[in-house]
């Protein structure tokens, strides 16, 4: 799950980071009189799920209330990267001295958290990453120990910096991590992270991730999620239970399994198709499950014809099948359908989709053929 | 010959009582696996498909001698399960469940690299040594012994491939489903140098998907042990940013892409064939048309 800056800065401030005096606003309206509560310059910030918001104009300065009016106004409603933006972050514009970069993440090599701090901040790490990694110190927790006093240090010690900088760096260390594991986070960054002309040290972005898998235990982020974020019918999947990804393709995809489904994105994409979506309907789905999935791929307008790809361990062919036929039924189809059915009840499936007068394909690249060829006009 | 499991692995089942674990168990018995008892606290002294239930894992290791253990346990309580049965001493050990908390696990699997112990997953299909041992999910009926060993990220994908292996008459020695999880108890990495000393393992498919750097360290180590391997790797059109169902499918910035996957393997001298067909081309070049038995 992603969150906004914003609201990625208010759990900082919870947890005592310090953080560039602001709020959010909705309307230019209410930019203009948070810029005159805060009596001084402000930048005033496009609130939207995708990087690269400078560079797309999503980040404005501005001197006085009414200046901040005119910018929220020209920023709100503003497209960046296909997403329109509805809030705008008004916050105390900083004098900046040096910008520096820190962030917590899971290292999947190593199967640890790993703590990555760099002076070289404000822009993409992976950037710095690639062109001048001696720029980076990555200090690695040993889970079952935590974090303990000689990360910090080596955090710290990893580069020249003022006595007063390492310390107030310390305690960002420090903080940052409680609450990446309070919060069960995927990442927790602050890039940059400022030391003001006047000495201060300040997060002065803040990007932060949760793990999907932990938000069951964390009621309290869920009034965080943005559903206007979304696209609806990715909203739409996530509350039928399914794992679906919009693409921007005219084949409907729908299979068992992460992997399989992928398998035939690249498949459909290898004979000249584009798929419309990623559709994993999960181990031992029923009829039901499949009749859903068949109207959520068909409610995207762009789906000139559907694939299923069934490899049955757990779920049936059989279930597959009536699922399909009843969906068939209920609405209406008037586009293309290619079932490749393979494993657990195959041949009852088969039976029961050849009885419907139903395509079927014996293998996933013959099916990929056979709808790319019914979906080209 | 296989690898980490046999016709001797005797087999605890975590969750037995509950509906997943239930119907899996009696497949898994049903294939032959010795399954010696089922763990479900405060069912303890039940019988359940005709094998004792116990309180803790600890007990049961005692009254069976069981060596491994497979995980049915919701979510929320899998990582301690996983915990519970690495600490009695079990060597491999294979948590199913899907959706764990990355902060359960990282701990859990760091447990088990000082324990010694096999961890394979979570969220993953299991593993199998044909006509001996299947601790897992999978569906028994279309694996088939033989020389290929076979580590995969995807459940569904690994089955299409052993319908294939198995249909053109490769069969296989063990299949280890690492699952798709951003992190696992189980990399490719840790089942390579297991299959190279293997002898009836005489080649290894590898079968990844975008995210993460699995299937680079892999290609290292397979051109460090000289084993002849074929990989396939699923996600080649995906978009960056988006999760493709697994959690750990997720191409992030530049890492963990297709491209970049493929290139390591072929690097390495690895063929990365794109279709079902093409896998079975490539281990016929490596082994030779197979010999009817």
């Amino acid at each position: 799950m992603i969150i906004h800056e914003y609201q990625g800065k208010e759990l900082l401030r919870e947890m005592g980071v310090p953080i560039p005096g602001g709020k959010v606003a909705q309307t230019p309206e209410e930019a203009g009189k948070i810029a005159g509560e805060l009596g001084t310059k402000v930048a005033v910030k496009a609130q939207v799920h995708v990087g690269g918001r400078g560079k797309a104009g999503g980040i404005k300065l501005a001197g006085s209330a009414e200046e901040a009016v005119a910018k929220a106004k020209e920023i709100i409603g503003m497209d960046i990267k296909g997403l329109t933006v509805h809030k705008v972050l008004v916050e105390e514009a900083i004098d900046i001295e040096t910008e520096l970069y820190l962030g917590i993440t899971l290292d999947r090599a190593r199967g640890t958290h790993v703590i990555m701090f760099s002076t070289e901040g404000g822009v993409d790490i992976e950037e710095v990453a690639e062109k001048t990694p001696e720029k980076i110190v990555k200090v690695a927790v040993d889970p079952r120990r935590g974090l303990l006093d000689h990360h910090i240090r080596k955090v710290c010690y990893a580069f020249d910096m003022s006595k007063e900088n390492r310390k107030a760096l310390g305690v960002f260390v420090k903080t940052l991590y409680k609450l990446y594991m309070a919060k069960d986070c995927s990442i927790a960054e602050i890039n940059p992270l400022v030391v003001t002309k006047d000495g201060r040290m300040l997060a002065a972005d803040a990007k932060v991730n949760f793990d999907g898998n932990a938000l069951y235990r964390h009621p309290e982020l869920e009034a965080m999620a943005e559903i206007s974020e979304e696209d609806p019918l990715e909203v739409k999947a996530k509350e039928m239970g399914l794992a679906y990804v919009r693409l921007d393709g005219e084949v409907g995809i729908i299979g068992n399994g992460a992997g399989l489904v992928m398998g035939t994105l690249d498949e459909v994409n290898r004979v000249g198709g584009k798929p419309a979506n990623f559709l994993d309907v999960g181990g031992g789905a029923s009829a039901k499950v499949v009749t859903n999935s068949l109207s959520l791929v068909l409610s995207d307008p762009n789906v000139k014809g559907v694939l299923f790809n069934i490899f049955g361990g757990i779920t049936r062919g059989d279930e597959v099948a009536k699922g399909i036929v009843e969906g068939t039924k209920v609405l209406n189809i008037d586009k293309p359908l290619v079932i490749r059915l393979s494993g657990t009840n195959e041949e009852e499936g088969r039976k029961i989709l050849s009885d419907a007068g139903i395509e079927t394909a014996a293998t996933m690249e013959e099916a990929a053929e056979k709808i790319v060829a019914l979906t080209r006009n | 010959m296989s690898i980490l499991i046999d016709k001797n692995t005797k087999v605890l089942v975590q969750g037995i009582t509950g509906k997943e674990g239930s119907f899996h168990a009696q497949q898994m018995i049903d294939y032959g696996t010795k399954v010696v008892g089922g763990v479900t606290p405060g069912k303890g002294g039940q019988t359940h498909l005709g094998v004792p239930v116990f309180n803790t894992v600890e007990e049961a290791v005692k009254a069976t001698g069981a060596d491994a253990s497979i995980v049915f346990v919701p979510a929320p309580f899998a990582a301690d399960a996983t915990s519970e049965a690495i600490e009695a001493g079990l060597k491999v050990v294979c948590c199913i469940t899907e959706g764990v908390p990355i902060n359960d696990m990282v701990p859990v699997r760091a447990q088990a690299i000082e324990a010694g112990c096999r961890l394979v997953g979570p969220n993953c299909p299991g593993l199998i040594t044909p006509g001996e041992c299947k601790i897992g999910i999978m569906p028994g009926n279309i694996f088939s012994s033989g020389p290929v060993g076979l580590i995969s990220r995807s459940g569904t994908l690994t089955y299409q491939a052993v319908d294939a292996l198995t249909r053109a008459g490769f069969g296989q020695s063990t299949c280890v489903g690492i699952g798709g999880d951003p992190i696992l108890g189980t990399y490719f990495k840790d089942c390579l140098p297991h299959f190279a000393k293997d002898e009836k393992t005489k080649m290894v498919v590898l079968i990844g998907e975008i995210g993460g750097s699995a299937e680079e360290e892999a290609a290292a180590l397979v051109k460090e042990l000289g084993i002849p391997a074929v990989a396939m790797i699923a996600g080649r059109t995906a978009p960056p940013g988006k999760q493709m169902g697994h959690a750990g499918a997720i191409v992030s910035g530049s890492a963990g892409t297709a491209a970049a996957k493929v290139k390591a393997f072929e690097d390495a001298g690895v063929a990365v064939p794109e279709t079902m067909q093409g896998l079975i081309e490539e281990v016929t070049k490596l082994l030779g048309a197979p010999v009817a038995n």
